[in-house]
């Protein structure tokens, strides 16, 4: 098994383990925290795949971003002792059957299929600047809109997160 | 046995499941937006690992960098009527919100 192989593995097991941990793990505090290890796996994922931009996207706005918003998220609304109850056997039964269906599904579908896989092509120069690239050409619309959405969602979080939504003197 | 493009999908399909398990589950509304991170990062795992693995048409890439962008404009957001939610019932436990039912 050649260095990378086993890099692979060591990433996938410690995505895969601390998301059983996030589905889990009865605190709170503990599956915010896991979070953080499965996205720092699916980042080596994808230093593997040489997405070499990706994987310090992901690091940046996942780790940087939104998980310490939900970090906030979870110390704003919870006590820091407070565990979540699962909904009973009866609720969390029929779900977790649905979900082993479609796993099953998923992975007799994913390696059964015969996958068109072109020969490797290595890329020595990084992603960065073809990334960039195509997001000013052949993608220009959806980066233009998406730059869009970040303002209505800027405005619109401030909107609906404000304590007072009146002021006293309009 | 080398890793291919097998192994990044089945790592994904595994991901994915367990992020809609938590959705399923999981009564805290946090933990429902942890399922829906899961899930999306599942999804970018397959829009790389096909992108590597059909000579590194990038075109993948910036589909990933799009859910990217969506996963935190949606945090953002649900975070807000979260904590508003959690202002208006003191509890972010999505069975006992059910104003609307009654």
């Amino acid at each position: 098994m050649s260095y990378p192989d086993v890099l692979f593995y060591v990433f996938a097991a410690l995505a895969a383990v601390s998301a059983l941990v996030v589905v889990f793990a009865r605190n709170v505090v503990y599956a915010a925290f896991s979070l953080l290890f499965t996205f720092l796996g699916v980042a080596g994922i994808y230093v593997l795949l040489h997405a070499d931009f990706l994987a310090v996207a992901q690091i940046m706005i996942y780790i940087g971003g939104i998980l310490v918003l939900l970090i906030f998220g979870v110390m704003l609304t919870t006590r820091v002792t407070n565990v979540d109850l699962p909904g009973g056997v009866l609720k969390t039964m029929p779900a977790t059957i649905v979900s082993g269906i479609l796993l099953g599904t998923l992975l007799r579908l994913v390696t059964r299929a015969s996958w068109f896989v072109e020969p490797e092509l290595p890329s020595p120069e990084g992603t960065t600047a073809a990334i960039g690239d195509r997001l000013v050409t052949t993608h220009l619309l959806p980066f233009e809109v998406a730059g869009i959405l970040l303002l209505v969602t800027i405005m619109g979080a401030a909107l609906i997160a404000r304590t007072n939504g009146r002021r006293r003197d309009a | 046995m080398t890793v291919g493009l097998t192994h990044y999908l089945v790592l994904s399909a595994f991901l994915f499941t367990l992020g809609i398990l938590a959705v399923a589950t999981r009564r805290n509304a946090i933990l429902m937006l942890m399922g829906v991170e899961l899930i999306l990062n599942a999804a970018n795992i397959n829009l790389v690992a096909f992108s590597r693995f059909q000579a590194m048409n990038l075109d993948g890439h910036v589909a990933a960098v799009f859910v990217i962008i969506l996963a935190a404009a949606e945090a953002a957001v649900a975070l807000a009527i979260v904590l508003q939610i959690y202002r208006q019932h003191q509890t972010v436990n999505a069975d006992t919100i059910d104003t609307l039912k009654e």
